[in-house]
């Protein structure tokens, strides 16, 4: 199976992007090599700016330069891009409307072996909670690539989650990407799955499974947590029981987001995969989503278990 | 005022602009009238003398930049921007009203000419960081300013931002410190002490001047030194006074944040005439 790291799919749409469009600028906090933004200074020195182990200055100073024109992407974690710059991204960010993209690497769980410091499981909930902020949460390497293209393209303010990890190829050149708008992968009757992030992966297979069990689960991408694709949700929920499967906690993260449409518009059974309000720990990423619950058999568990409380 | 004798024009200015400020600070009933006036010069020097500025079109990219790190005295900014012609000076008195374009911190959103929506200290530094870096990167030839607080010197960020400008030798920014030496909790120097402002900046690879922040010719010479400075930032530490020009204000932590009452106003104005 062909894999690819969401943040290396991030680094080498930066440089793309930034052969078409002159404005693009880059800043990272020492973390260029990680966070893939080293392809970008590579190409285009003078247009990359390493604004040191400085987060809430990364963010500022990207907010300086948007205001003169230019299009930042400011990278870093996603544990530092979201809690030590909360109030940048916050007030200097999103409040002004400014066109600042934050590519934030190294989030959720499969940070693996750094540990709980440096594994973001709330940023989804922090910067969904921020008006203006769009939030976009790519399944795989081609999605990213895209998503940074639209990213560019929208003006205001884009939280872009990325992770560590190689991930599972699911979307060829012909997919399209349009931010706020959800992509079924599979369609069901018996049950929808809505996933982000790594996640959509262990969402597919989960299907598969829970074909072989004679059960027809829709399956849906929702690659934009902020603005939801309201009709995604409600679609999903004519099949009577929706499952959402996140690689971050279930308070306030896509979930929570989907939720709050059911709660309101269309009560179905509902459960949510996800970190259980905790922090993670140090491990293998494979070993990390197996003992918080974040795979393929929990999703299968948790659809099965919405199958008695379905009208 | 000494030497500001020299500087009618820029004397009567800057006396408008106090009164500006006490109007719509009492008018708001809430507000920071101390850290606006400690600024009244510095800004009437920048707005009225120095600044490459066109009110009829305040999205000039040719324009010189300025930011008011110290959100809180947008009073003394909205009083500049309304006497330079950016809006009318009539709309001060809605300062902190509902659906006014004069926000309790600056709103670069509703306010053409603010150019940096400020309010959470800190953050004015990095920002004209990024404005001065935009500026060298297309070839343009305009001026970054940014306006600091002495005790916003207490937050970590500032000094990520001026390590960054001696980093990137950003001699197309020119920082200013209104050092009136108060903050809401007493003395700066009580309170956390950021002594010494002009050795720490110079530390950090800026050129450093102290001036009597209330004296035209000082502020307008160090302002024309800054800019002949090459190859790293420069930093002005205005020596003021809060408060400054209304007696009962002057040096009175307690006029940090609070509004002048009806009789106050009168009293303040009466003194500014």
């Amino acid at each position: 199976m062909t894999k690819i790291a969401t943040r290396e799919a991030y680094g080498r749409a930066l440089v793309e992007l930034g052969r078409q469009n002159s404005q693009v600028v880059v800043l990272d906090a020492d973390l260029s090599k990680s966070t893939m933004t080293h392809y970008f200074a590579q190409e285009f020195p003078e247009r990359f700016f390493n604004m040191g182990i400085a987060e809430q200055s990364l963010m500022a100073t990207a907010a300086g330069l948007a205001l003169s024109g230019k299009i930042p992407f400011a990278s870093t974690f996603a544990v530092f891009a979201t809690g030590r710059a909360y109030d940048q991204v916050r007030n200097g960010i999103a409040y002004p409307k400014v066109n600042v993209k934050i590519g934030a690497t190294h989030a959720g769980l499969t940070v693996g072996e750094d540990g709980a410091s440096h594994q973001a499981i709330e940023d989804i909930a922090l910067m969904r909670a921020i008006p203006n902020m769009t939030v976009i949460v790519p399944a795989d390497g081609e999605e990213t690539r895209q998503a940074v293209f639209a990213a560019a393209a929208h003006q205001g303010p884009v939280y872009l989650r990325l992770g560590r990890p190689a991930v599972p190829v699911i979307y060829n050149e012909n997919y399209q990407f349009q931010i706020g708008r959800a992509h079924t992968l599979r369609q069901g009757k018996d049950a929808a799955i809505i996933a982000c992030g790594v996640m959509v992966h262990e969402a597919l297979k989960a299907a598969e499974e829970l074909a072989a069990a004679g059960l027809d689960v829709m399956v849906v991408n929702m690659s934009t947590i902020k603005p939801l694709d309201r009709e995604a949700v409600l679609a999903a929920a004519a099949t009577g029981a929706v499952v959402t499967a996140e690689e971050h906690t279930v308070i306030g993260g896509l979930g929570s987001a989907v939720a709050e449409v059911l709660a309101t518009e269309k009560p179905v059974p509902l459960a949510m995969v996800g970190i259980r309000d905790t922090f993670g720990e140090s491990g293998k990423p494979d070993e990390l989503m197996a003992k918080y619950g974040l795979t393929a058999a929990d999703i299968v568990a948790a659809v099965k278990g919405l199958k008695g409380k379905k009208d | 005022m000494g030497l500001t004798a020299d500087f009618p024009e820029l004397t009567a200015t800057a006396r408008r602009l106090r009164r500006h400020i006490i109007r719509m600070v009492g008018a708001a009933g809430s507000g920071h009238p101390g850290g606006s006036l400690s600024a009244v010069e510095i800004m009437t020097a920048l707005y009225f003398k120095v600044m490459r500025l066109d009110p009829a079109r305040p999205d000039w990219p040719e324009r010189d930049r300025f930011v008011l790190s110290k959100g809180h005295a947008a009073p003394v900014l909205y009083a500049a921007l309304a006497e330079r012609g950016f809006f009318p000076v009539e709309r001060i008195t809605t300062l902190r009203q509902l659906g006014s374009p004069l926000q309790g911190h600056p709103d670069r959103k509703v306010l053409p000419g603010v150019e940096v929506s400020t309010g959470s200290l800190g953050h004015g530094l990095a920002v004209a960081n990024g404005m001065a870096l935009a500026g060298r990167l297309d070839g343009r030839d305009y001026h970054v300013y940014v306006l600091l607080g002495d005790g916003e010197l207490e937050e970590g960020m500032v000094w990520e931002g001026a390590m960054a400008a001696a980093h990137y030798h950003l001699d197309n920014l020119t920082a200013i410190v209104d050092h009136n030496h108060l903050q809401i909790d007493g003395r700066v120097e009580d309170v956390m002490s950021p002594e010494p402002v002009a050795d720490k900046f110079r530390a950090f690879g800026w050129e450093a001047k102290t001036i009597d922040g209330h004296d035209f010719g000082q502020i307008l010479a160090a302002l024309a030194w800054a800019r002949q400075v090459k190859g790293k930032p420069a930093i002005i530490i205005a020596e003021t006074i809060k408060g400054k020009g209304v007696s009962f204000m002057e040096n009175e932590a307690g006029w940090h944040g609070k509004a002048p009452k009806p009789e106050e106003v009168e009293k303040a104005l009466a003194e500014l005439a």
